[in-house]
């Protein structure tokens, strides 16, 4: 089963136990998603529960967050997260706050999906990487669901949260293959994932990020350095305890984020290290980010502006050379 | 003959309790808000304060066609809201002293108030930003089978945000039951409606969105009561939405801080000839159903209402700050 296809399947389970979910957003039925993840669901489900929007991102996110308050259980798909900027209001100053603003009394179970990241030369208007700006609001939850079986289950598990979820789906994803057991319990989202037990370095990533982090490990391995890697899943809140006990046994640390470094996931990370685990370091914590720029076109610029594994590499390579 | 003149009087009592309500609900916001701007110079409310003096009949003239059953969303200027809504002002007034029995625990102050119990969904204080909770609010009543509808109050500046124009369409496309009430008092902020908008008058911007739309003169209480009910009539028809336009104005500055610069003291006097209170006592009295010492007996009421109000804002405790944190997320269902 491919990402795309868990994705779906988790829409469509979470559509037939519960009358009250419901899918919104731009061409999502008739035209079957713009990443083809809810291709099918409009026949199945009808017209009432698959909604196409119009091109109103604040509008429907903020009907979203209204039909939560009235007793629904909204899933909002806003095609790019470049998009969601145009529902920042609602996310912001509406989901995120109306909890604690209005002391307890009202809450928002609203599940909001996008797509995130760069590698499709889609230029900069459709390929940022802005889960870190999410990562910063407290009142929401941030998911960056890295694997296929996590698509499925941590999307079941979003349902079950009673505050807005918004789960980032790296783009270039969708086609990936894997296991997912439909029938096992939805994800526990409260936990980072250790994708590689190793001793030497700590690789710590997210999302769209694994796969080459990965791969890194395997070149390292090559060399008979043992990385741990260590997937995040939840960005918000952080599993910061997954994170320090990894580098209480490494000692090294290299955070790789497709986010812009400066303000960064990667930045929160490192400084939660610094304050946690400061004794433990060997070394320096290191940070693999995109390049400061506007997401480029040209498939050469693009692959330069994102984190390569071979950075990831050098980076880890650099610390053990020097502190190992 | 005598079941006539009965049933005559009968109606007249009615009329004459209702009448007297509508202008104790008026009275009663023209107080509060002159209570609050009074403990605001006291300093025992801070941050921003934004009165709804001028506007009374507006609010209350709305809120009569509303049952428990619908869900209201409004602005930051909602404290007429708030109280037409039935939130007693001793729970608005903690919650501008910021304290932990006000509607929204001293979490919301002014801008915010909050009342799961009474279907007061808030004061949004990003302009324009309640507009898309009152669409889903309305597409949660449609799609649960209820009975309720959406109302959403909002000022002449939020026509010129986006989420105005988006809300009104995808309400309109949908046919969602949402009673839009624009509340236009000429002014957003300090920019005249003239100095913002192309198209000034409010009802020509919903043919666009194949909204139906009407205006009303919001300082007469009874016209707005009966374009409010025609309004809210055609949205629980199954109509779609509606915009009632109340055309209406702030006699106070925008908040504590405005200086007032942008209009002139005459065009402010002249608004005040118009008073929707004034006018209705005037029109009451005309009709021979006020006299001067039911006007005095309310005005007693409601003054000791809000000394209990002000006396129950002092002596409430604080939130504890180690509950700071407590309300950010809820718990999570095994």
């Amino acid at each position: 089963m491919t990402y795309r296809e868990a994705v779906r399947a988790a829409l469509r389970k979470a559509l037939r136990d519960d009358s009250r979910v419901f899918l919104m957003g731009e061409d999502v039925g008739q035209y079957g998603g713009a990443f083809a993840v809810s291709h099918g669901l409009l026949a199945e489900f009808g017209p009432q529960r698959i909604l196409d929007t119009p091109l109103s991102e604040s509008a429907f996110l903020g009907a979203g967050i209204g039909a939560a308050l009235g007793g629904l259980r909204p899933i909002v798909e806003i095609m790019t997260i470049n998009f969601s900027l145009l529902a920042m209001d609602q996310i912001l100053n509406n989901a995120a706050t109306l909890r604690h603003m209005s002391g307890g009394q009202f809450h928002v179970p609203l599940v909001v999906r996008m797509a995130s990241g760069g590698g499709r030369q889609l230029a900069a208007q459709h390929s940022h990487s802005l889960e870190g700006w999410y990562a910063h609001i407290p009142g929401i939850k941030a998911l960056a669901p890295a694997t296929v079986a996590d698509a499925y289950g941590m999307l079941l598990a979003a349902l079950q949260e009673d505050d807005p979820v918004f789960i980032f789906e790296h783009a270039t994803l969708y086609p990936l293959e894997g296991e997912v057991d439909l029938s096992a319990a939805r994800a526990d989202i409260a936990r980072a994932a250790i994708r590689r037990p190793g001793r030497d370095v700590t690789l710590i990533t997210y999302g769209g990020s694994l796969g080459i982090t990965l791969q890194a490990a395997d070149a390292l391995a090559r060399q008979g350095l043992e990385a741990e890697v260590i997937d995040l899943r939840t960005i918000r809140p952080l599993d910061s305890q997954t994170i320090m006990d990894s580098v209480a046994k490494t000692h090294h640390a290299v955070i790789v984020d497709e986010g812009w470094r400066t303000g960064s996931l990667a930045a929160e990370i490192s400084a939660r290290i610094m304050e946690s685990a400061f004794d433990e370091l060997d070394a320096p914590v290191a940070r693999v980010c995109s390049a400061e720029v506007p997401m480029p076109y040209a498939r050469h610029l693009e692959e330069a502006t994102l984190p390569k594994a071979a950075e990831i590499v050098s980076a880890a390579e650099g610390m053990l050379a020097h502190h190992g | 003959m005598a079941e006539i003149t009965n049933e005559a009087q009968r109606t007249a009592e009615v009329e004459k309790d209702h009448a007297l309500f509508l202008l104790r609900e008026m009275l009663r916001i023209r107080r509060f808000e002159e209570k609050a701007a009074e403990m605001y110079s006291l300093q025992k409310i801070r941050g921003f304060l934004h009165l709804y003096i001028g506007e009374e009949a507006t609010g209350v003239g709305a809120m009569q066609v509303l049952s428990r059953d619908d869900a209201v969303v409004a602005t930051y200027r909602e404290h007429g809201h708030a109280l037409a809504r039935g939130i007693p002002p001793a729970a608005l007034m903690a919650e501008m002293y910021g304290k932990v029995t006000g509607c929204s625990h001293g979490h919301g102050g002014s801008m915010h108030f909050f009342d799961a119990y009474r279907r007061f969904y808030g004061g949004y204080a990003i302009v324009g930003g309640g507009l898309p909770i009152a669409v889903g609010l309305a597409l949660a009543e449609k799609a649960l089978g209820k009975k309720g509808i959406a109302a959403c109050f909002f000022g002449d500046g939020a026509v010129a945000e986006g989420e105005f124009h988006e809300s009104l369409n995808l309400a309109a496309l949908w046919k969602l039951p949402v009673l839009f009430f624009c509340e236009n008092n000429l002014y957003a902020m300090g920019t005249a409606l003239s100095r913002h908008q192309a198209q000034v008058d409010i009802t020509k911007k919903t043919a666009a969105y194949n909204l139906a739309s009407s205006a009303v003169d919001g300082m007469d209480i009874l016209a707005v009561e009966a374009a409010a009910g025609r309004a809210a009539a055609f949205v629980r028809g199954g109509g779609g939405p509606y915009l009632l336009e109340l055309r209406t104005y702030r006699f106070r500055a925008h908040s504590m801080s405005d200086p007032d610069l942008y209009r002139t003291k005459e065009e402010i006097a002249e608004w005040k000839k118009r008073d929707p209170i004034a006018l209705f006592q005037t029109r009451l009295r005309e009709w021979g159903l006020l006299s001067d010492a039911d006007l005095a007996r309310l005005e007693a009421k409601i003054a000791a209402e809000l000394e209990d109000a002000v006396n129950f804002a002092e002596a409430s405790p604080l939130e504890p700050p180690e509950n700071l944190l407590r309300d950010v997320y809820g718990t999570v269902r095994p």
